[in-house]
Order: C-alpha cells, then structure tokens, then sequence
C-alpha cells in the first residue's frame, strides 16, 4: 500500500498551499504521498478539505507555497512562500501541466467556438506544434475510444452534460498525459449521464492510465479505486484499500464522513 | 494613348498651380465662418460651394488691392479670434466688432463698416418702442455678441443667445421670444421682407466692423489699411454697400459721402426675392436636389472622419484594455485615470483642447487628424471598457482549461480567450460606430464643414431649417446603415454557432413565454 517514492510515478512531499485572502477552506498542510504508475486513486472528503486545491497544485494552476512535487522526471520545489518563483520553477509548473491531464467539474470547459474534434486537436497543434493530420488521427482514435466519433463536427452547446465530460477527457488525452487528474467529473451531471463518463475512467484503468478523482460517487471509488484517499481540513486523514476504509475505518473523522453515505445505499459498517 | 495623358496630366499640374502664380503676393489667408450669415458671408443660393456676401466682396477688393490671392479658412464664428492666434489664417474678418475685449487679444484695421442695433418685434406687438420697453421680456440675440452686453446692462431681461440668427427671427415669429437685438445689416436680412415682423425705435448704439490680424503682425496691419483707405476713397467700398443695400445715413456721414446711390440693390433684392415665404414645391424640390453635392461632399468628410477615429479607438482601446487587465498595477491605474478621465469630460472640451489648446505646447494638428484624433481617444475609453468586459465575460474555467493543456498565457490568449471575447464585442463596438459617426457633428466646431456644419449652412441661407433638417437626417440614417446591418448579421452569425449551424436568428424566448401570466 505505501509506494517507495523510487518505485512511483508521482512523489509529493510536505506539499503546503494558502491563500492570500486568508480563507480557510482549500487550505493544504504537508500533505506527503506517493502514487504508483497505473493506480487509480479517489480522493474523497468533506468540501472544503482541500481535494481540489491538492489537484490545481499538482497542475500547477495553483503554484505551491512550500513542498516538492515530481511527476515522471518533472520535478518542482520550493523552500517557503517567500522563495520568489523564478524562471527555473515556472518552467518546471508549465512542463508539468503539459504532463497532468485535467477534466474540470462544470460541463463548460470545452472550448465553445471549436467543434469538439478542433476541442481535441487544440492542444497537440499549439502546445506541442504537432502536425495537423496528425492531430487529427489521434483525435478521431480517441474519439473512438470516449464514443463520440458521430459527434466530431459538433460544437459544444449541442452537447449532452456526459458527451460534454467525455470529450473533455478525449481533449486531455490527447496531450497524451503521464497522469489525470478528474475534479468531481460528475457532479454537475444529471444522474443518468453519471455511468458513462465513469465508464470511460475504468476503460482506462484497465489500459494502465494512472488516475487522481476527486469524487462523491463513493460506489465507484469503492469498486474502481485501487485505493482511497480520505482528506480533512487539508490534511490526508487515511488512505487504504476501498474495501478497508468503507467498512472498517481506522480514524474517527473518517466514520464521521461516511456516515453520511450510509443512507444512500452504501454498505458502510461503522 | 500613354503620351497623351501624360501630356494631360501635366497640363492638368500646370493649371493647379496657375493661381498660385498669377499673384505676385502670395495668399491672403483670411478666416471666416460660412454659417456666419448674411449678408456678410454666405454660401450662394444658386450654388451652395461658392460663398458670397459683402465681407466676401471686401476681401476680393482687398487682395486685388494687395496683389494677393484670397484663400478662405473656415472656422466658427466663436473661434475665429483663437484660430487667428493659432495662425490657422492671416486675417480674420466675419462681423468681428471693435470692443475693448476683442482688442485686448488682436489689433483692428481702420473700420471697414459702421452700424447700430435693430429691434425688432412681431406685427401685432405694442408694448415694445425701444430698448427700454425690452424690461421684463424675453428677447433674443447672437452670442457673445455687442447686442447681448448692451441687454444685459440694460438688467431685467431675460436674454436668450442664439448662433444662427436665422433661428432668432424664427422664434420671434413663432413667440418664443418678445423682441430680437440684431446688427441691422443682420435685422434687414433676416426680417426686411418678412410680413410678419416689424422694426421699431431709434438706431442703438455703435458698431464698428474692422479686419482683425494678430498683433505681432503689424507689416500685415499697414497693408490692410492702405487698402480700406484706398477701397474707400475710390468708391468701390460704397459700391458693394449700394449693391447689398447696407448704405446708410451713419455711413454716409462715416464716409463723408451723400451723394445719391450709383448702382442698383441688386444683391438684396435676389436674396429677398429668394426668401419671401413659401417657394413652390417644384422651386424647393430643385433647391433640395441642388443641395445634394454639398451635401454628399460633407457626407464623404463625416465618414472619413469617423472611420479613422474609430480605427484609432478600436486600437487604442485595445491597448488600454490590455493595460488594465494584464499590466502592473501602476500602468493599470494610469490606464484606468485615463479611462475615466476621457469618459468623464466632455467631448467637445476635449477637441477644443486638441484644436486650440495643444498649439501652445508645440503641437499642432490640421483640422482632420485634430477632430478624428480627438473622437479617436475618446470613445477608445468605451471600448476599453467593452474589451474588459469580453475578456471577463469569458468564464474562468476556460482560461484555466487552456493552462491545463499546457498553452501558455500568450497561446490561452490567443487561440481560446479572444475569440470568444472578439464574438462577445462586435455587436456593442458596432453600436458605438454607429453612435461615433453622430458625435462627429462636432467636428464641425473645428472648421471641418462636415454633414452637420453643411446643414447650418444650408439651413441657414435658405431659412428652412426643417426641410434640409429631414434631408441630413436621412443622410445620417443612410450611412449609418450598412453599420447596423453588419452589427444584426454579427449577431446573427453568433446565435447560428450557439445553435450548431442551424439558420436563423437567436429565439426570442421573452416573446415566446408571453403567453405565461
């Protein structure tokens, strides 16, 4: 269960984030864990545990305060809030967004005046100047695999909340990312549309992607998940195996948590 | 074929520069105001581009005299003493009264005419004789002018001031005002003929007509002089007097002169034959469409103006945009002082302060570049505002989706943020086209004659203020057209996006829910 930083894709240590306008929620306290090459982590806890912000800091949208972070061979340190980024550390966040693949809550993060194979092909063609025939293989493959391939000349407005979500995954991909990351994918779907974008994450678990989901859909978490991560208040409380942490929590913030998902059809023994 | 339009077009060349040669003096620059009036200057019934008037006749005696070649500056009437000072022209003469405040600012030639007041009244008015009985009344007069001092020392009045005097005598007419104070050269020509007004009371006061030049300009001065001294005493000045029929006891006694008229009032007579009330349809449907190439000439002006001001507006505002959202704080906040400050001042303050101020630190702008420059600027600090508010229309997702993919600021910018935020923006930046190219009618305060300055014009000499009133509003109307067109076609081309291709334009979803109490 606990990965030697050696034997792992993803290595955070002591990583810190607080904000300038002094506001509690999201705020990060050394949180240090490391993440092996083909898992699928869930990340669940109370909102304002600080989930997303952990996320946004691992692609960088957010710059840590203090702390290191290594994805693949990009690494990224800094001593203390006060450490000025320089050149070196902005350098490393854009290399590592370009490693981190991110799927965002709303269903709105699609670009709405491209259609969704422009969506897909976006990336590739400016970030990495890929050729465009090129791009356009790669985006029609992932198409394929997200089952979207009808809907390639169509812009985003016309598109289902679950259409929506696996294209902006397909768009991800397309960068061909070390890890992904998933900010409550699902939360902004209409319940029936919620077990095809889940679909699209297990097929690619099963193809090795590795994979970070803030999620409440602690079913999925609980089968799909090769472990869970429980955080509060910006600390990581416990992680361990779906199973283990859904019916015999260690900690008793943990328990608190899940009681609240006992009434929705979740066998949680407490 | 080659040869003989080359031969054309030098002959052309040489003919363009004849002029110029046949005075030995070079030009006479003088300054005046086309809407200034009659029967001082004017532009001709018959042929609205050539300007006529007593005062025109003066200044051809005069360079004739001077051996130069008169060219003529427009400017308004308010600003001709300014735009003498701001050497837009070498002399100034439309009216220009000899007060001790006109003289503090230039020096005058030896006077040129010599007039007095008139008053005014409607047929049917009897309580008002003279200027006393003007107590407790409304009376009209031209601003800034001797007849508004004389009223406001009188007290008690309530003084209305006008720019067009034509307007004056309309309102009187129409019982606006009670009474109206005019140069009688002004009275005569507005009201002489006109059956419904009538003169009363002696002659007030004194005025003294006389050719302003810049007081560093004393050699001009003296040439000036001789020439009035010369047109004077050869009677070519009682000439064009006798001709405009502005010959009277005061300057009979001013020029030492009683001798009988020598040429008929041919000039009065063809302007009040022109301006007895109501012309039939078929005369004033021909002055309409004789009006048309003026007209279109200052149409072409009004779009050239606006055009450029809105290109300068489109960038400028752009940068100051950029400056507000993106620079460090201290650029921000310049940019943003700057904003507010265009936005918060008056529009025509700011051309005056371009036309006539920037000169006296060195920078001097032809009227063109003055008058786009200046609405330039100003409405670059509505769209400013309008760049702002399409980059924050775009949602923060977007920009941070962008980052996520690995573009950098720049390529988030470039390939997401603006062309949303452009799709966003062209609606409301045409609308302000559309608004800029009605704010160019103030142009016409920094001698450019564009559609506004000709409806004056217009109007003016032909007392028709509502007929040419319609015609420069289809016109207006007209060019502001294709503009509106582009703006609904914009919008529409936005809703087809929003609704995958699918024709038509946005659902009115208002309309169609109005069936819901």
């Amino acid at each position: 269960m606990v990965n030697l930083p050696e034997a792992s894709l993803i290595v955070i240590e002591n990583l810190c984030k607080s904000f300038d306008d002094g506001a509690e929620a999201g705020v990060l306290n050394n949180i240090s864990i490391n993440i092996k090459e083909g898992d699928l982590v869930s990340l669940i806890g109370p909102s304002g545990c600080g989930k997303s912000t952990f996320l946004r800091c691992l692609n960088c949208l957010e710059l840590l305060d203090s702390g290191y972070i290594r994805v693949g061979d990009v690494e990224l340190s800094r001593k203390s809030v006060t450490q000025k980024p320089d050149e070196r550390m902005l350098d490393a966040a854009h290399k590592m967004r370009v490693e981190v693949g991110m799927v965002f809550q709303g269903y709105n993060s699609l670009f709405p005046h491209k259609t969704v194979i422009q969506n897909i092909m976006l990336g590739p063609l400016v970030v990495k100047k890929t050729p465009e025939p090129e791009a356009r293989e790669t985006a029609v493959k992932l198409l394929k695999k997200v089952g979207l391939e009808s809907l390639a000349n169509k812009y985003p407005s016309t598109l289902s909340g679950g259409e929506s979500q696996r294209a902006a995954i397909a768009r991800a991909l397309a960068m061909n990312p070390k890890v992904m990351l998933y900010d409550e994918p699902t939360s902004a779907l209409d319940p029936e549309l919620v077990g095809e974008v889940l679909q699209v994450m297990k097929d690619l678990d099963s193809e090795g992607m590795t994979q970070i989901i803030v999620t409440h859909e602690m079913q999925f978490a609980r089968d799909a998940s090769d472990y869970i991560v429980f955080m509060d208040k910006g600390e990581i409380v416990e992680f361990d195996d779906g199973d283990v942490l859904f019916t015999n929590p260690k900690n008793s913030r943990t328990k608190e948590f899940l009681r609240h998902f006992t009434g929705t059809g979740m066998a949680v023994n407490c | 074929m080659r040869r003989f339009l080359i031969s054309m077009l030098v002959l052309a060349l040489f003919a363009a520069l004849a002029p110029a040669a046949s005075a030995d003096n070079g030009a006479l620059r003088w300054g005046g105001d086309s809407e200034g009036g009659f029967p001082y200057m004017f532009p001709n019934q018959q042929n609205a581009d050539e300007l006529i008037g007593f005062e025109v006749d003066i200044v051809k005696e005069l360079a004739a005299y001077l051996g130069m070649t008169p060219e003529y500056i427009n400017n308004a009437w308010d600003n001709l003493i300014p735009g003498l000072e701001r050497g837009l022209y070498d002399i100034a003469i439309n009216g220009l009264e000899v007060t001790p405040e006109h003289e503090e600012m230039v020096n005058f030639s030896i006077p040129y005419y010599k007039t007095f007041l008139q008053l005014a009244v409607r047929r049917e008015t009897q309580d008002i004789s003279s200027l006393d009985d003007c107590r407790g009344k409304v009376v009209g007069t031209l601003k800034e002018s001797y007849a508004q001092m004389v009223l406001e020392e009188l007290g008690d009045v309530d003084v209305r001031t006008y720019i067009v005097e034509a307007n004056t005598y309309e309102d009187l007419a129409n019982g606006r005002l009670d009474a109206a104070l005019f140069d009688a050269p002004i009275a005569i020509y507005s009201a002489g003929f006109n059956p419904e007004i009538k003169f009363v009371g002696p002659p007030i006061g004194e005025i003294i007509y006389a050719v302003a030049v810049t007081k560093e300009n004393r050699e001009l001065l003296t040439k000036v002089n001789e020439g009035i001294v010369y047109l004077r005493d050869s009677g070519k000045l009682r000439e064009i007097y006798d001709r405009w029929g502005l010959w009277s006891p005061i300057m009979a006694a001013e020029f030492n002169d009683y001798s009988p008229r020598k040429v008929e009032m041919t000039n009065y007579d063809e302007w009040a034959e022109n301006h007895r009330p109501e012309l039939t349809l078929d005369k004033k449907l021909a002055r309409y469409v004789s009006m048309l190439p003026t007209f279109g000439e200052a149409a072409i002006l009004t779009l050239k103006v606006s055009v450029t001001a809105m290109v300068i507006a489109i960038v400028f505002g752009l940068i100051l945009a950029i400056a507000r959202v993106f620079a460090p704080k201290w650029i921000a906040l310049a940019a943003t002082a700057f904003v507010e400050f265009m936005r918060g001042t008056p529009l025509l303050i700011q051309l005056f302060f371009i036309f006539y101020g920037l000169p006296n630190v060195g920078v001097t702008l032809n009227p063109f570049w003055a008058g786009a420059i200046g609405l330039g600027i100003n409405y670059a600090a509505y769209e400013a505002e309008i760049y702002r508010a399409g980059l924050f229309a775009i949602q923060q997702t977007q920009w941070e989706a962008a980052l996520a993919l690995g573009m950098t600021r720049w390529q988030a910018m470039r390939e997401v943020i603006l062309p949303q935020a452009f799709r966003v923006v062209i609606p409301p930046i045409t609308n302000d086209f559309i608004s800029l190219l009605k704010d160019s009618s103030l142009v016409s305060t920094i001698t450019l004659v564009d559609l506004t300055k000709a409806y004056g014009q217009l109007a003016g000499t032909y007392y028709d203020y509502f007929g040419t009133g319609i015609m420069v509003a289809f016109i207006y109307l007209v060019i502001g057209l294709p503009f509106v067109a582009f703006s609904r076609y914009a919008e529409r081309r936005l809703a087809e996006q929003d609704k995958d291709g699918k024709k038509g334009a946005a659902q009115n979803f208002y309309r169609t829910s109005a069936r819901w109490r």
